[in-house]
């Protein structure tokens, strides 16, 4: 668990949370979290059908992702709220960085939370996630 | 939308975790069941959801994917993808209480909010919002989820 004395407002955290995405990682994914939505392994749908250059990863597969950066720097079952949007598609290939800045520390009832905004790009420095997550703190 | 019971199970985690990349030693330890699920894990109640349309039904309808050609479908038009062209555009957790392994979640959806948009990069992009509320065996609230979906007119242009 983060503790309040160990950060200050505009601290950041980052991590690669995927280097060179591979196909087999969406197959991964859609096989855990149940969503086979074609868009995501099945390339002649996705070109012939869909009209995508090729299949791409799930955003929750990205939201996963930039997760566990996120469980990474504020620990385990600390999290209040935790929400994105999904600004870019992620590709095969791509490869992912995941920042957290500290925009905020408030106190509630006696506890300490930190206001973290979040951020997820890819090699070409195109954001892929744009997001924000409330965590409480030791 | 169909009742789902979705019992949280340890390796259930494990290899969710494995398919996020999440190294994290107490998603793949042995012993103890002391393991909060990873803050994204609740989106796997899809599993769980017998009607759930972004799964092939066992001796059910045609799968939309492709076999021997390359939709199992005809295309309902409107993008050319039909139900596929549904994207997925916002997700907002709140967390009420740690999900840990041993807890039988349900889930009540609430239909919220849609609102249209015009983009350079999609055509006319048609959002709507659902509201989940999983609860454990107790009936204590969990996690509140907000997914924002999106249909968009074509393809998005990258």
């Amino acid at each position: 668990m983060l503790k309040k004395d160990q950060i200050k407002v505009g601290d950041t955290y980052s991590e690669k949370i995927v280097e060179d995405l591979k196909r087999t990682q969406i197959v991964q994914y859609a096989g855990t979290s149940g969503d086979y939505n074609p868009l995501h392994s099945d390339e002649k749908f996705t070109k012939e059908i869909a009209g995508y250059p090729g299949v791409f990863a799930h955003g929750m597969l990205s939201m996963g992702m930039t997760g566990k950066m996120l469980t990474n720097f504020v620990g385990d079952g600390t999290l209040k709220k935790y929400g994105v949007r999904f600004t870019n598609q992620v590709w095969p290939g791509d490869s992912l960085e995941s920042t957290a800045t500290i925009i905020g520390i408030k106190e509630e009832d006696g506890e300490s939370f930190a206001e973290i905004s979040i951020e997820t790009k890819n090699q070409d420095d195109v954001t892929v996630i744009t997001g924000s997550a409330i965590a409480l703190l030791g | 939308m169909s009742k789902i019971k979705m019992p949280i199970e340890k390796s259930h985690i494990m290899m969710f975790a494995r398919s996020i990349g999440d190294s994290n030693p107490k998603y793949y330890k042995e012993d103890g069941n002391d393991v909060v699920a990873p803050p994204t894990f609740i989106q796997a109640s899809a599993q769980f959801d017998p009607d759930y349309f972004l799964r092939p039904k066992i001796g059910g309808e045609n799968w939309f994917g492709s076999g021997k050609e390359s939709s199992g479908m005809k295309s309902s038009g409107g993008g050319g993808g039909g139900a596929a062209m549904g994207l997925h555009a916002e997700q907002h957790y709140e967390y009420h209480q740690p999900l840990k392994v041993g807890d039988v979640i349900t889930a009540e959806v609430k239909v919220g909010n849609s609102w249209e948009k015009e983009s350079k990069r999609a055509g006319k992009l048609k959002f709507s919002e659902s509201v989940t509320e999983y609860r454990n065996q107790n009936g204590d609230l969990i996690i509140t989820a907000t997914s924002v979906g999106v249909v968009t007119e074509k393809p998005v242009e990258n």
